[in-house]
């Protein structure tokens, strides 16, 4: 997640202001500690009488304010023209809604038409426009590699243009304190050339295939029937909860529990039966489910693409 | 030798030439046991309570942060789970804040003021008793919390809509906002002391031009509070009032606003961070001339920029709020003031160091830990520069680097030039020389401790590392700095425990300081340590800006004297006697009246408690308490047009 | 009184005549600090509904009518003439005229007390609660605060009364007057802007 590895052009346009700032910080740190320096030692080595006081204004003109006064126009200079090109919207953007949640993100692609959760999927090299929304309290979108972090504040819509310019998988996280879970409110990009996206969003679009084994049919029909139902949404079956994250494509999510562990079966497993021995204090209750029912709800899931 | 009157104002007995110093003993000693600590009106006392109270404080919270450290040493670790870590990092925060840093400056202010002034106690001291309790019961009240298993944990500014009811149901934030509308109150009340302490009780011949440093320093925090405290108590108690009674404030469904809050809370919480920030300035810029034997470079251009730094510091605000997605337009401004403070800044800087450069250093524990202060916060406020380049921000708010910004200006800049005060002014208070080999020690723990600590944490935000986040995974790369910054913890934390046992050791030990240990050259040295209760035998007159340095004795210049009659007679031996000390012109410093320092008395520990009962109430029953609250109210006021002829003078 | 021998070190104290005025009393600037973080406290709360509103998409909100204007203008009238006789009687204590200073402050206390009675009965017939929305909670909040000032001042002021019967008051010592009616005057100008805020400027679009 190191900011100045950038995948984006954001954060590579940021990443260069950095490396401006830190050279002139730098620069500063070293010259004026030198100087602290040799006065704690020169001041110490200093025999007889102390000097005039008239000597000191050349120290706090130069040091104090010319010095100081110019390289902080360099610094303005620099902070004005990349706030500008930051928050320059792009013509013909994907446009992606994100929603924050007590602890996981909703996304949606209104155009396209696709719901999923904690999992974004982007073509390399398209203007992306990322709406920020909340449903409950402030969280803050952010992937360091990719772009600057913006809040999602309650009534407010607000926007993140940006590019990512790396195929890749970024990792993002949830900035602003939201409560008990804010350091398990992760999620992730995942960045891919223009027909891998394209073909996402196809097998998106499509309702999950119905259960192809007999176990896959069990957990389905154990899904609708249980509570789980009332929170998650499944397509095409009468699963449509939305207080949880939507399942339609689990089977294809690498991350389970807004990033917290790896969707692996025996996570999935464990997740069903006792979420908050793996995220303590997420808002989904533990399910009672007996142990073939369970299997049969993760076999199910597993196969949601 | 000159007989004065005694002013008519006391009728004391006659006293004889070899008695007199028992008769002003007699005078102003407080009543011995426990009737005296709790009616004490003592400057001086109240100052080192102050001081003690927020030192318990300071170890409390530094507790915390060990429990933090602990947490975050491992990923995946759960040696607190998130419910605990998100009450330890608010608690934290908000006692370091709060209740550490806020009133040990106005323990030192309290104690130093009139000594530096040249006076012999505070404008308000009954005012100034009830401001040190209502600290104390403020405090009391917050970590009351903990015995309700509910302690804050909305994060130390508490933003909404998460503390709202909806999202914080427990009694935990109304700890939060209560207590600190609660302890505003001693704040404010404080800063009117000073404010008028400074302007109308300083030492004839003492302008504005003459006083010390750490004077003007007190004087500019105490506007920042005066302008900006009343903000956040508006800001904590709407969230009450949206808690206990149902307004809308925040709510944005009911055309409340979210960002209000922050608005409102930033415009008191940017200046707070530079309340805290310039009496510690003011002390370095006290310490630093002492130990270099010559006085500070650039008086005026420092006396300036603490005032500049005041200003500027209510038009930055915004900075705090720059990923919230306001216009960019809007942000830059904000940006710019944000970039405008490091020249006041930098102007106060290299006058330290020009006051180094061209003076004669000595190297003692109070001067190291100036020169401490010196390379930390030069480091601290560069990133603070950096942070305040918008579009960097946007990238690092909220993470680990703002953590490390934070901790190097709050725990670098502030708490390192407080430990350099404490070696510098207990000898004063106690009369006992602290030890300089612990204290170099100590230094040198704290220091490198510090950097260890604080150091990699800009490391860890430019990797991504969020702040607040109770565990992270492995493998993200966080691993080994985090296990690095836990130990530091651990080596700073040692190094303060030695400079409280350096503390105790000197209590006993400690060789006899005598009047004036360090050569320096404030009022506060001319005293013998500790001071006698009434400060001046004879209240000095000054001549310049260093009187101890400029030799000729301080009584010299009286005859130039004019005044009120009564107001220049108190000035003598006649007014340790009585009990007074002038009131002086705030511009040309000219002996008007007579200040009557009051007796000890219970009020302000009684009327302290009032102000608890109705906050403590406020948990229980909003209305009965409102009830109470209004009854003890109109008793306090009753009381107070009633006796104000005869007290306030 | 006695005259005692007091070790001054070095020279002479030479009295010198009085000079000018005394000064304020430390009291005085007290209050006027204490003063300054009220207006302080009132401008975040103004600044506040004026944030709130420019917000929202109608104001007031949720189809509340902007407050009636008649009567408090009366009203705003009636408070703001209560500060005209505490000049009045500040002016007179100044010069020992207890009597006049009693009608001053009893004049003011009457014309307080009405401006307060009114805010009790605009009270009573307003048609919302302050739980509603946010411009709800602003104008309780706002006016109450307001009005609490109102009746600590015309508690203050009932207590400078009793002292001016009971003649406790002199023209060298009367600093509770000074006190009072620096701190009504305050609370008059305070008015001026919540009345300009909450009830003149709603009514422009
Ligand atoms: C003692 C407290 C203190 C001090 C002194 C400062 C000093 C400064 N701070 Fe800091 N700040 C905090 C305490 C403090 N801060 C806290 C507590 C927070 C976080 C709150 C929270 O979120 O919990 C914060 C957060 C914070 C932010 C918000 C970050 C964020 O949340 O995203 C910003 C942004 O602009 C900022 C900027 C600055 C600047 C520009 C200074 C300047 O005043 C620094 C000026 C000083 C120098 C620059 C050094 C000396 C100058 C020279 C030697 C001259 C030459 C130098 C140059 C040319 C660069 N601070
Ligand atoms: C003056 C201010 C101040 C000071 C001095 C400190 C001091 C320290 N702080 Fe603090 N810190 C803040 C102000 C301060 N902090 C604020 C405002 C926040 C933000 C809170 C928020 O986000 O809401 C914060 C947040 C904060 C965090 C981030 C938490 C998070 O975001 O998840 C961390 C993490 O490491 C931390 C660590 C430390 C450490 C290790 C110290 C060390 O310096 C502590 C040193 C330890 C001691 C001084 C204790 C010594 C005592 C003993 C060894 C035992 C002796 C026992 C007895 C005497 C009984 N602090
Ligand atoms: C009361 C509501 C509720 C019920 C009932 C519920 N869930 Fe959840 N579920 C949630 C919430 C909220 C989350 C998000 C938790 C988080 O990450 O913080 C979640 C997360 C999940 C996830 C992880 C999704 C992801 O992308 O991280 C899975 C899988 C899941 N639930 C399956 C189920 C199954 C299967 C059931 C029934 C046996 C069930 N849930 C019942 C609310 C519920
Ligand atoms: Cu969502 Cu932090
Ligand atoms: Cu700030």
């Amino acid at each position: 997640m190191n900011l100045l590895d950038p995948g984006g052009a954001n954060a590579a346009r940021i990443a260069s202001v950095w490396w401006i700032i830190f050279g002139l910080g730098a620069a500063v740190y070293v010259v004026v500690a030198g100087f602290v320096l040799v006065a704690a030692f020169r001041g110490r080595r200093r025999r007889g009488d102390t000097e005039a006081v008239g000597r000191d204004s050349a120290f706090i003109w130069i040091g104090g304010v010319l010095v100081p006064a110019a390289i902080l126009m360099l610094v303005a200079v620099v902070t004005v023209s990349t706030t500008r090109a930051l928050r320059q919207p792009a013509k013909d953007p994907l446009t992606i809604s994100v929603v924050g949640k007590r602890w996981w993100w909703a996304v949606s692609y209104p155009g396209e038409r696709i719901t999923t959760a904690n999992e974004i999927h982007v073509p390399v090299g398209r203007p992306l426009r990322i709406e920020l929304t909340t449903s409950d309290v402030i969280h803050s979108f952010w992937v360091p590699q990719l772009s600057q972090k913006v809040d999602t504040i309650p009534g407010q819509v607000n926007h993140l243009d940006m590019k990512v310019t790396k195929p890749g998988i970024y990792r993002g996280q949830c900035a602003e304190y939201c409560g008990l879970e804010h350091a398990r409110m992760a999620f992730i990009v995942v960045a891919e050339d223009t027909t891998t996206f394209e073909r996402w969003v196809a097998r998106e679009q499509r309702p999950p295939g119905g259960p192809s084994a007999e176990q896959e049919a069990r957990g389905q029909q154990v899904l609708v029937s249980s509570s789980c139902a009332g929170c998650h949404t499944v397509r095409g079956t009468p699963a449509d909860g939305t207080l949880g994250p939507d399942l339609s494509d689990l089977g294809s999510r690498r991350m389970l529990g807004a990033g917290t562990v790896d969707n692996t079966p025996d996570n999935l497993r464990r997740w069903i039966t006792d979420s908050q021995s793996i995220k303590p204090g997420n808002l989904m209750p533990p399910v009672p489910l007996s142990r073939d029912d369970a299997d049969a709800v993760v076999a199910y899931l597993e196969s949601l693409k | 030798m000159t007989t004065i009157a005694q002013p008519s104002a006391d009728a004391a007995q006659p006293v004889l030439p070899g008695e007199v110093e028992e008769a002003m003993e007699r005078r102003w000693r407080d009543a011995p046991g426990i009737p005296g600590f709790f009616a004490s009106v003592d400057h001086k006392k109240i100052g080192v309570r102050y001081m003690v109270t927020a030192f318990v404080f300071f170890f409390l919270a530094g507790v915390q942060a060990l429990f933090l450290r602990a947490q975050l040493a491992q990923p995946d670790a759960h040696v607190v789970g998130p419910q605990a870590y998100n009450e330890l990092f608010t608690m934290h925060g908000v006692t370091m804040i709060f209740l550490f840093n806020t009133p040990v400056l106005a323990g030192f202010g309290n104690y130093l003021l009139p000594l530096m002034l040249g006076t012999r106690d505070m404008a308000f001291p009954r005012l100034n008793a009830f401001s040190y309790w209502i600290f104390l019961f403020s405090g009391l009240f917050m970590y009351s919390s903990y015995l309700f298993g509910s302690p804050p944990d909305g994060g130390w500014f508490a933003y909404v809509p998460l503390t709202e009811k909806a999202y914080s149901p427990g009694l935990n934030l109304d700890f939060w906002a209560l207590g600190v509308a609660f302890i505003g109150i001693s704040t404010t009340v404080g800063a009117i002391n000073f404010i008028v302490t400074a302007f109308k009780m300083r030492a004839p011949g003492m302008t504005l031009n003459r006083m010390p440093m750490f004077v003007w320093s007190i004087l500019a925090m105490a506007f920042m509070v005066i302008f900006s405290v009343p903000i956040v108590t508006l800001a904590s108690m709407l969230l009450e009032f949206d808690r206990l009674f149902g307004t809308k404030f925040f709510l944005a469904a009911a055309g409340g606003s979210a960002l209000l809050y922050q608005h409102l809370f930033w415009f008191w919480g940017h200046p707070e961070v530079y309340i805290l920030f310039v009496p510690a300035t003011g002390m370095i810029s006290m310490i630093i001339p002492t130990f270099s034997r010559r006085p500070l470079a650039g008086y005026v251009w420092v006396a300036t920029s603490l005032v500049a730094i005041s200003f500027i510091s209510f038009g930055v605000w915004v900075h705090h709020m720059f990923a919230t997605g306001m216009p960019a337009l809007a942000m830059s401004f904000f940006s710019a003031a944000s970039l405008l403070i490091a020249i006041p800044s930098g102007v106060q800087f290299f006058a330290w160091i020009s006051t180094m450069w061209h003076g004669r250093v000595r190297w003692t524990t109070p001067m190291l830990f100036a020169l401490g202060f010196l390379l930390i916060f030069l480091l601290g406020g560069i990133t603070g520069v950096m942070v305040a380049v918008l579009p960097f921000d946007w990238q690092v708010t909220d993470s680990y680097f703002i953590v490390a910004h934070f901790h190097y200006v709050l725990n670098g800049a502030v708490v390192f030039p407080i430990f350099g005060a404490l070696y510098y002014w207990v000898p004063k208070i106690t009369g006992r020389l602290l030890s300089e080999r612990l204290g170099k020690w100590s230094f040198w723990m704290m220091f490198v401790g510090f950097n260890v600590t604080f150091f990699p944490m800009h490391v860890l935000g430019l990797l991504g590392m969020p702040r607040r986040v109770w565990t992270y995974s492995a493998g993200l790369g966080w691993d080994g700095l985090n296990l690095l910054i836990s130990i530091g913890s651990g080596v700073f934390a040692l190094g303060t425990l030695l400079t409280v046992a350096n503390l105790v050791w000197a209590r006993r030990r400690g060789a006899p300081a005598g009047a004036d240990p360090w050569d320096a050259d404030s009022l506060e040295w001319s005293v013998s340590s500790p001071p006698p209760h009434w400060n001046f035998t004879t209240i000095p007159s000054v001549a310049g800006r260093h009187p101890l340095w400029e030799g000729a004795a301080l009584d010299e210049h009286r005859e130039a004297l004019a005044g009120e009659d009564d107001a220049v007679e108190s000035m003598g031996g006649a007014g340790a006697l009585t009990r007074t000390t002038p009131i002086t012109g705030g511009l040309d410093t000219r002996p008007e009246r007579l200040l009557v320092v009051p007796r000890e008395t219970y009020l302000p520990f009684v009327a302290a408690l009032g102000v608890a009962a109705v906050f403590v109430g406020m948990l229980v029953d909003a209305a009965l308490v409102g009830g109470v609250g209004v009854l003890l109210g109109a008793i306090g006021i009753v009381w107070w047009g009633w006796r104000t002829e005869e007290d306030l003078v | 009184m006695t005259a005692l021998p007091v070790p001054v070190q070095g020279s002479t104290v030479a009295v010198v005549p009085p000079q000018g005025s005394p000064g304020r009393p430390v009291g005085w600037w007290g209050m006027l600090v204490l003063i300054a973080t009220e207006a302080v406290l009132f401008l975040g709360l103004l600044s506040s509904y004026f944030f709130l509103r420019a917000q929202a998409r109608e104001w007031p909100l949720g189809g509340i009518k902007p407050p009636e204007l008649t009567r408090i203008s009366i009203f705003t009238v009636v408070l703001l003439a209560s500060s005209v006789p505490l000049f009045w009687g500040e002016h007179a204590i100044a010069r020992g005229r207890m009597r006049q200073l009693r009608v001053a402050l009893l004049l003011s206390f009457v014309l307080g007390l009405a401006f307060i009675v009114n805010q009790g009965v605009e009270y009573r017939d307003l048609t919302f609660g302050w739980r509603d929305n946010a411009y709800a909670s602003a104008f309780y909040v706002i006016t109450g605060l307001h009005g609490l000032h109102v009746v600590v001042g015309l508690l203050m002021n009932l207590v400078v009364q009793l002292k001016a019967w009971k003649n406790r008051l002199s023209a060298e010592r009367h600093l509770t007057v000074k006190l009072f009616s620096l701190y009504w005057h305050f609370v008059d100008v305070v008015w001026i802007f919540v009345f300009s805020s909450l009830y003149l400027s709603a009514h422009l679009r």
